[in-house]
């Protein structure tokens, strides 16, 4: 379903991916880990199409979507939504226009049918009535979850998630975790979660793969991660700091 | 080697808007709500503007035309800078300074919090939905824009001349009327045209290649009113040139 073949990617003098492969299978909850800075969100953008690789190829289903231009890959974007780190929702509209944005655009429903689909998948993220509400009177966990809603109103098929957990406390954490999981198991969707917590890791991963010098270290289930003696891996899942490393 | 990548890159900014255009993918409800936003908003600002220039105008003519008896082509004068170069140049000035750093700015600042990427990842494409309304509506609101500062600094000179200079106004219109050619009101016009593409063409341009969060909000806003306003004074010489040949004949 999703497909990297050696991909690399540098910003200026500094390499950020440096060969990475990885293949997702269709349905599949797949959590890609890393240390700050690793280069998992610049891999995902890559995945959604929102950013050229320097070299490798990037494949969705059998298409090669690494060299398709804006317009061609605004088409292959209508099967995939992307929650972004900080939300990204519009800040010019309310909660129920951030959501029917897509619908509204098409214009093949009425308003009142969109404001149906709206209040729908409000309800789903347990935010039922807070169309009229700006993005700027919700909590950060309020945004995560209408950005949530707004991802799959139009029902895709691959949704990836940019630390869809970070910022947030303990148990609004596990809720959206558990929404995570909750989505990909109702709608049957391909996920791709970038993290490093490893609650999310072990709530939603059913394949983990972990980024590391920018190229996959390591390919696993979130039971063999976690049971992992591979040093890095170990200290990465355990928290634990190497004198030597650098704080990234 | 940057200088040649800003210039490709502005040019593939420019074939993308001319791509937008030919698909029609863009709506006219987005071009009404920024023709509303950009045009009906910027009055106030732009009709203080004209009606001071037009006072300030008429008073050091009449300054210096009445030392040779030449009060009554006062208007004259007035009417002509107004509408071929001061009315333009002007109203394009205060709309750079209104309009095109708050596209900057907003434009800037959904790059720099990924809203940009959002609307990408929901099957629209940034320039269609935020470019080509904001174009279309600069575009067209400017002229409108310059007919007001031009009729406002007009009507100003004319009070100011008549009921505080004591100028015969029947002569004054006159020699106004006369002196004061269609090709000249269009010469405005067409200026307008153009200095709201391109106060919005830089203005988009800057937002939506933003970086390096707020300090880059703020230096695309700044970089938006010094370019569009040193761009709207250069191309306003050879607007002059060119149009004062092709519209001679009018």
């Amino acid at each position: 379903m999703i497909k990297a073949c050696n991909l690399y990617k540098s910003f200026g003098e500094q390499a950020v991916l440096c060969g990475v492969n990885l293949e997702i299978q269709k349905g599949e909850a797949a959590v890609i880990l890393g240390r700050s800075g690793s280069g998992k969100s610049v891999l995902l953008k890559h995945m959604a199409g929102l950013i050229q690789p320097d070299a490798g190829k990037i494949f969705i289903g059998d298409l090669e979507i690494s060299s398709l231009n804006e317009r061609e890959l605004l088409e292959v974007r209508r099967q995939m939504a992307v929650m972004f780190q900080g939300a990204a929702l519009f800040d010019s509209m309310n909660v129920g226009e951030n959501i029917g944005f897509s619908l509204y655009r098409e214009g093949k429903r009425s308003h009142s049918e969109i404001a149906k689909e709206i209040a729908g998948v409000l309800e789903l993220v347990g935010l039922k009535g807070i169309e009229s509400k700006w993005p700027a009177d919700l909590s950060g966990g309020m945004k995560k979850r209408v950005a949530l809603a707004r991802a799959i109103i139009h029902k895709p098929s691959i949704i990836f998630y940019d630390e869809p957990t970070a910022g947030l406390d303990p148990i609004a954490s596990d809720s959206i975790d558990k929404l995570i999981k909750r989505i990909c198991e109702i709608r049957q969707v391909t996920t791709v979660v970038i993290t490093h917590d490893m609650r999310t890791t072990q709530t939603i991963g059913e394949k983990v793969f972990m980024l590391h010098n920018g190229q996959i270290y390591l390919t696993a289930t979130p039971k063999e991660l976690f049971a992992s003696t591979d040093p890095v891996v170990h200290n990465f899942v355990n928290g634990i700091s190497d004198n030597k490393s650098n704080l990234t | 080697m940057n200088f040649l990548n800003n210039i490709k890159q502005i040019w593939q900014f420019f074939l993308e808007i001319i791509s937008s255009i030919n698909r029609g993918n863009w709506k006219t409800s987005d071009i009404i709500s920024q023709i509303y936003a950009i045009g009906v908003r910027s009055q106030s600002v732009v009709m203080v503007t004209g009606v001071f220039t037009g006072l300030v105008l008429t008073a050091q003519t009449y300054f210096q035309f009445h030392k040779f008896g030449m009060d009554t082509m006062t208007l004259a004068v007035n009417s002509v800078a107004m509408a071929s170069e001061l009315g333009p140049v002007l109203a394009a000035l205060m709309v750079t300074g209104r309009v095109g750093a708050a596209m900057a700015a907003e434009l800037g600042t959904m790059k720099v919090t990924e809203q940009i990427d959002a609307l990408r990842t929901l099957n629209t494409h940034p320039i269609d939905y935020l470019v080509i309304p904001r174009m279309a509506a600069t575009t067209l609101a400017m002229p409108a824009l310059v007919c007001e500062a031009v009729a406002v600094g007009i009507l100003g000179g004319y009070l100011l001349a008549v009921h505080v200079l004591g100028i015969d106004p029947a002569y004054s219109w006159d020699n106004m009327v006369s002196m004061t050619h269609v090709s000249d009101i269009l010469m405005g016009l067409i200026k307008g045209f153009f200095f709201g593409a391109l106060i919005s063409f830089i203005g988009c341009y800057k937002g939506l290649n933003c970086k390096n969060g707020a300090q880059g909000v703020g230096i695309a806003t700044t970089d938006t009113v010094v370019v569009a306003s040193i761009g709207i004074l250069m191309l306003n010489f050879f607007l002059t040139l060119l149009l004062s040949k092709l519209l001679a004949s009018l």
